[in-house]
């Protein structure tokens, strides 16, 4: 009653927020589950499960004769295990190989399930439109009942996971080793699918079969790109699958909403779009930005990572050429024609001036005209380049046995990575095997 | 002929298998290489090139949907490589993750620019078999549902391929690395297989949905591998099982109106659940019966040597058969080995008890040979201990044929007796 | 008399029924560093693998000192081969040391501060405090061998089975783990190390095992690891056992 004294708009707007709840807590159950699948390099299982679970659905509703989605979700789940148990019997007994077991359990039983329903539609029991959703989910259907149940099933498996964290490491890390020390593996290892298959079947009326599998992939893969240690990917991949759950049921109710927004959405995405693959490409969408934007090991950081090196190789090049100019009459430190440069940098001129600019900024030469000298500080610099660099060179030499016209290449890549004090260790290693030739010495820092 | 073509069976039938022989031949590969989830994502995957295609030219036309599939097919394959090659993701979670939004990118498609027209979002799973027999196209005076000529097109592009590639598949599949060192790139064979896999899953898509696609990418394949262990016979056995789960499933789905696509799913996975049961040499069963067999023949060489070593010892009397029978350990399988080795005719039963024949008397000497001779080369050729030999000497014996018997006394001084000063017979 | 810490009693293991090692029969003394000497494919890998329990025995048993291993478990630490594990994992190199005391902890009880400075001490013992707080990805090959040694230490144990811990390591690495290992056999610890450096035998170890498919020898360094007995674990395959292992995989009767 209250609720239509607010009125419609804000009828649909808390509806709307139901579902969202709903969804985002699915998410965040299947996130944190999923990292262990996902770990465990055994990602599609999720897909597997939520497949073969389909008869179980179909059996529970025949048996039922209603659409109590108590009773579909206890089908589905005992079908999941079901599966779960012949790929772990084919693999064991057969000479099959697991892809091939999982791809034809999850084949074979989804087969069963459709023949079944194909078996209740024919005979007309009625109100099996219902499962229907179970291929590609039907969120509006979600009822309050529905969202405790999801916010047990997230208890669960937060409380699972919180207590039984050590054991998960460890077990999902390096099985064998945890074995040597007693813990129950496979025990620890069905529970988990156990837990995968709850949380599978609860999320399978909401989002469908294909994309509820998704759900337990994307947080975990897009969690990885943001950390290095378990709990805090577990954390975002719970954070992570939330957003996308809760953001992909926001994002399909916008053409609802009428205005330009709507309009636009509309336009865009249909005017009922199926909040099922509105999560999966809000969930794309945020593992393409972590992958893109994550710190360290984004694809972003790295492109910046390697044009900071590519820049820093330009300017020591520079350095080394403008030393090797100078270098007849070093102390002297006379000035260098740009020309002289050019044969260098050829086809690289512009490159030329951007470092030029910058090592001058860099107060490493003073420039009068057409010619460039370096400051004592700029010499200073370029003698640690080019020691850098022959001292590399010698090392491969020397050592690693590369032809000495073929070390220039070798040393050119490396020599920028350097730490100062392998340099070090390198020439003290080179001199007392008398291996450092005089003229080197005298390139010493000043 | 053309009679028997109107018929709307005979047209469905036709349709599922052409393209379920088409899916079986290009699982093959698939499923050596140990790439079938590949299947299981394509299959999902084309989705959204079928319907862009569709979207494009405004038709389901061979040429457009072979291009969208192809398309969906090669940029599944791209992306999974170009995800996992960032390091942070492993391979398969790359795949869970592209396909699965490929997919849902194609249900979005669909529903926003076909909802309202002929395509049925729930056909993505079962496809509609009806339908395509009935959708018919005329080629050349014959008249023959679209898909029908459609999936001959990729039949024949797929048999082609496997006759042109055959060894560089074949050597791919078996070992990439050395195929890449003989200079046939493996990641090539890759390619070339998703782009086998994708053309078929497009064109059975419609008519069996993408599930039994994977059902039958995999399925035969699988089946097949239970019951031979060379290639040539495996694709034959893998496109009869095809066939064979194609017309079981379609005559179970008329008989009781089930959906055809899923009840050659079924069939399919029944067929593989009877070879792993029965299969001649991997099966279940055969391997049961195999290891009762060789457990028989355990407890009856026991049974002989037993006889033999008390002969042997001078105890002439025979001793009863449920002692001799209590003596190898007792049970169902001890008594088994009994009745066959009085059947084999290796000893009789008398009043007194259990006595060797000729015959017997001389296998219980090979096998009491074979014991010696494996305890002497324990001892002498290993550096085991004398006293820990007996065990070992006992799970051997059975197995070493007159070959190696020879082989192993002809390492000895004829005439020396055993470790523990025994003669050797 | 001294204590006997590890006894294998006839062990025999199989691989889909055929033999890979025959009736390995030993018994090792406390404190004593152990090299498992033999070529590729000699079942190095499959014999500790079948002391820990990890892989099924076709028939023998071990003990150890005097009890199965199961009752055990507590007093074996464990090395596996550095392949064996995911190193993109998210786990830190002390998350990975702390995994030694889990056996201890049982069920449920997280590793507390005890714990925490028993990893931060072991961690200080191979050198890698400085890298505690690295994903295990970003280790050299022989800074992950050397975590893989700190996890084995935090377990405490009293017999140590490592598989190849000088396997890939730089010369540092393996000075490192060579005072370690001594280190352990000076506090009485018994240690297994499966080795494959025949130049330093002689150098790092009291014992020698050497193993080809079955025990050919096993004693002190010095008696046993001879010119000799190398040739019989060396010597090419004994294809006579080869074949008896083939026959009793095939299980079909001889001809």
């Amino acid at each position: 009653m209250t609720m239509y004294m607010i009125g419609p708009s804000l009828f649909a707007i808390s509806i709307a927020g139901k579902v969202a709840l709903g969804a985002g807590l699915l998410g965040a159950a299947a996130g944190v589950i999923g990292s262990f699948a996902v770990l465990k390099r055994r990602s599609l299982v999720g897909d597997m499960i939520a497949h073969a679970s389909l008869p179980g659905v179909c059996l529970a509703f025949l048996i039922a004769g209603s659409r109590d989605s108590d009773a579909l979700a206890i089908g589905a789940l005992l079908a999941g295990m079901l599966g779960v148990g012949c790929v772990a019997v084919i693999t064991r007994w057969t000479r099959t190989k697991d892809d091939a077991a999982v791809s034809l359990v999850l084949s074979v039983f989804f087969g069963a399930g459709v023949v079944i329903l194909t078996y209740l539609q024919n005979h007309g029991t009625g109100g099996q439109a219902g499962l229907d959703s179970y291929l590609f989910g039907e969120i509006a259907s979600l009822q309050s009942r529905d969202v405790r149940r999801l916010a047990i099933v997230l208890g669960l498996v937060l409380i699972g996971v919180t207590l039984a964290f050590k054991e998960l490491r460890l077990a999902t890390f390096d099985e064998e080793f945890a074995r040597s020390q007693g813990w129950p593996t496979l025990a620890i290892d069905f529970a988990v699918l156990g837990a995968i298959a709850l949380v599978t079947v609860v999320g399978l009326p909401l989002c469908g079969v294909v994309l509820v599998a998704a759900m337990l992939i994307y947080p975990c893969a897009a969690a990885r790109c943001w950390s290095n240690k378990l709990a805090v990917v577990l954390v975002i991949a719970a954070v992570i699958g939330a957003l996308a759950a809760s953001g992909g049921v926001l994002l399909a109710s916008f053409p609802a909403i009428g205005g330009p927004i709507g309009e636009w959405s509309a336009w865009l995405v249909g005017s009922t779009p199926p909040p099922g693959p509105m999560i999966v490409l809000t969930g794309a969408v945020l593992f393409g930005l972590s992958l893109c934007f994550a710190p360290e090991q984004g694809l972003l950081a790295k492109l910046i990572r390697d044009a900071n090196l590519r820049h820093i190789i330009g300017r020591d090049h520079l350095l080394r050429s403008l030393y090797e100019l100078t270098e007849p009459q070093l102390a002297a430190r006379p000035g260098v024609t740009l020309s002289q440069l050019a044969d260098d940098f050829r086809g690289r001129s512009a490159q030329l001036r951007r470092l030029l600019a910058e090592i001058e900024n860099e107060k490493w030469i003073e420039r009068s005209g057409d010619s460039v000298r370096f400051t004592s500080a700029g010499l200073n610099r370029a003698t640690q380049v080019v020691r850098a660099h022959r001292i590399w060179e010698l090392y491969l030499v020397h050592y690693v046995d590369i032809p000495a016209d073929h070390v220039d290449g070798g040393a050119d890549d490396l020599e920028h990575l350097l730490p100062p004090e392998l340099v070090t260790r390198l020439e003290t290693e080179l001199a007392t095997a008398g291996r450092l030739p005089p003229n080197l010495k005298s390139i010493h820092p000043l | 002929m053309t009679e028997l073509l109107a018929n709307i069976d005979v047209r469905a039938v036709l349709v599922a298998l052409v393209t379920n022989i088409a899916c079986a031949l290009a699982g093959v590969f698939l499923v050596l290489r140990r790439h079938s989830l590949m299947g299981d994502a394509l299959s999902h995957a084309v989705l959204p090139g079928l319907v862009l295609a569709f979207l494009f030219t405004g038709s389901l036309g061979a040429g457009p949907m072979l291009l969208g599939a192809a398309a969906a097919g090669l940029a599944t394959a791209l992306l999974t490589q170009l995800v996992a090659s960032s390091g942070r993701v492993s391979n398969d979670a790359a795949l869970g993750v592209v396909f699965t939004a490929l997919f849902a990118l194609g249900v979005l498609l669909v529903k926003r620019f076909l909802g309202k027209i002929h395509f049925d979002i729930a056909c993505v799973y079962e496809g509609s078999l009806l339908n395509a027999a009935l959708d018919t196209v005329s080629f050349g005076g014959v008249e023959l549902p679209r898909t029908l000529w459609q999936g001959l097109l990729v039949l024949a592009i797929v048999a082609g391929c496997l006759t042109l590639f055959w060894k560089e598949l074949g050597i791919s599949a078996f070992d990439p690395v050395l195929a890449t060192t003989m200079g046939l790139s493996a990641n090539k064979m890759h390619y070339l297989l998703m782009l086998l896999v994708s053309l078929t899953a497009v064109v059975s898509f419609q008519a069996v949905g993408s599930i039994l696609v994977v059902a039958m990418l995999v399925a035969p394949t699988a089946t097949a591998h239970l019951l031979t262990d060379r290639l040539m016979p495996l694709v034959v056995w893998a496109t009869l099982l095809a066939i064979t789960a194609t017309l079981v499933g379609y005559a179970a789905a008329v008989r009781f109106d089930f959906s055809p696509a899923g009840a050659m799913a079924v069939a399919s996975g029944a067929l593989f659940a009877l070879a792993a049961l029965l299969g001649p040499r991997h099966g279940l069963v055969s391997r049961v019966v195999g290891n009762l067999r060789v457990g028989r023949r355990i407890r009856r060489d026991d049974l002989l040597s037993s006889a033999y070593r008390r002969e042997e010892s001078g105890v002439a009397a025979p001793i009863a058969a449920s002692a001799a029978v209590a003596e190898i350990g007792g049970g169902l399988l001890a008594w088994w080995a009994y009745v066959d080795l009085l059947r084999k005719g290796l000893a009789t039963r008398s009043a007194t008890g259990l006595t060797l024949t000729e015959l017997g008397r001389t296998e219980g000497a090979q096998l009491v040979r074979a014991h010696r001779l494996w305890e002497s080369y324990l001892v002498e050729q290993m550096g085991i201990a004398e006293d820990h030999v007996h065990a070992a000497a006992h799970e051997v014996e059975h197995f070493l044929d007159a070959e190696l018997r020879e082989r192993l006394a002809a390492e000895r001084p004829a005439g020396e007796k055993d470790p523990h000063g025994r003669v050797i017979p | 008399m001294s204590n006997i810490a590890l006894e294998v009693h006839d062990l025999t293991v199989a691989y889909r029924r055929r033999p890979v090692l025959w009736n390995v029969d030993f018994q090792t003394t406390e404190g004593r560093l152990v090299g498992v000497v033999g070529p590729n494919g000699a079942g190095k890998t499959t014999l500790i693998k079948a002391i820990l329990g990890l892989t099924p025995l076709a028939s023998g048993h071990v003990e150890i000192y005097g009890q199965p291993y199961a009752q055990q478990r507590q007093l074996i630490g464990y090395v596996p081969q550095r392949e064996s594990v995911d190193w993109e994992f998210p786990v830190t190199v002390r998350d990975v040391v702390l995994m030694g005391t889990y056996g201890r902890l049982g069920w449920f009880r997280r590793p507390g501060a005890a714990e925490k400075a028993i990893a931060d001490r072991c961690l200080a013992q191979v050198g890698l405090t400085d890298f505690a707080g690295r994903q295990i990805r970003q280790l050299s090959g022989g800074q992950q061998q050397r975590a893989f040694l700190a996890r084995a230490l935090a377990q405490e144990a009293t017999i140590y089975f490592m598989d190849e811990p000088f396997a890939g390591v730089d010369a540092a690495t393996e000075a490192a783990i060579l005072e370690l290992l001594r280190s352990l056999r000076e506090a009485g610890k018994t240690v297994f190390v499966v080795h494959h450096d025949l130049q330093t035998v002689r150098e790092y170890f009291d014992e020698v095992l050497l193993l080809n498919m079955r025990l050919v020898a096993y004693g002190s360094v010095r008696e046993v690891f001879t010119q000799q007995n190398l040739q019989r674990t060396y010597g090419g395959r004994l294809t006579l056992l080869d074949q008896a292992a083939e026959a009793v995989s095939l299980r079909e009767p001889p001809t």
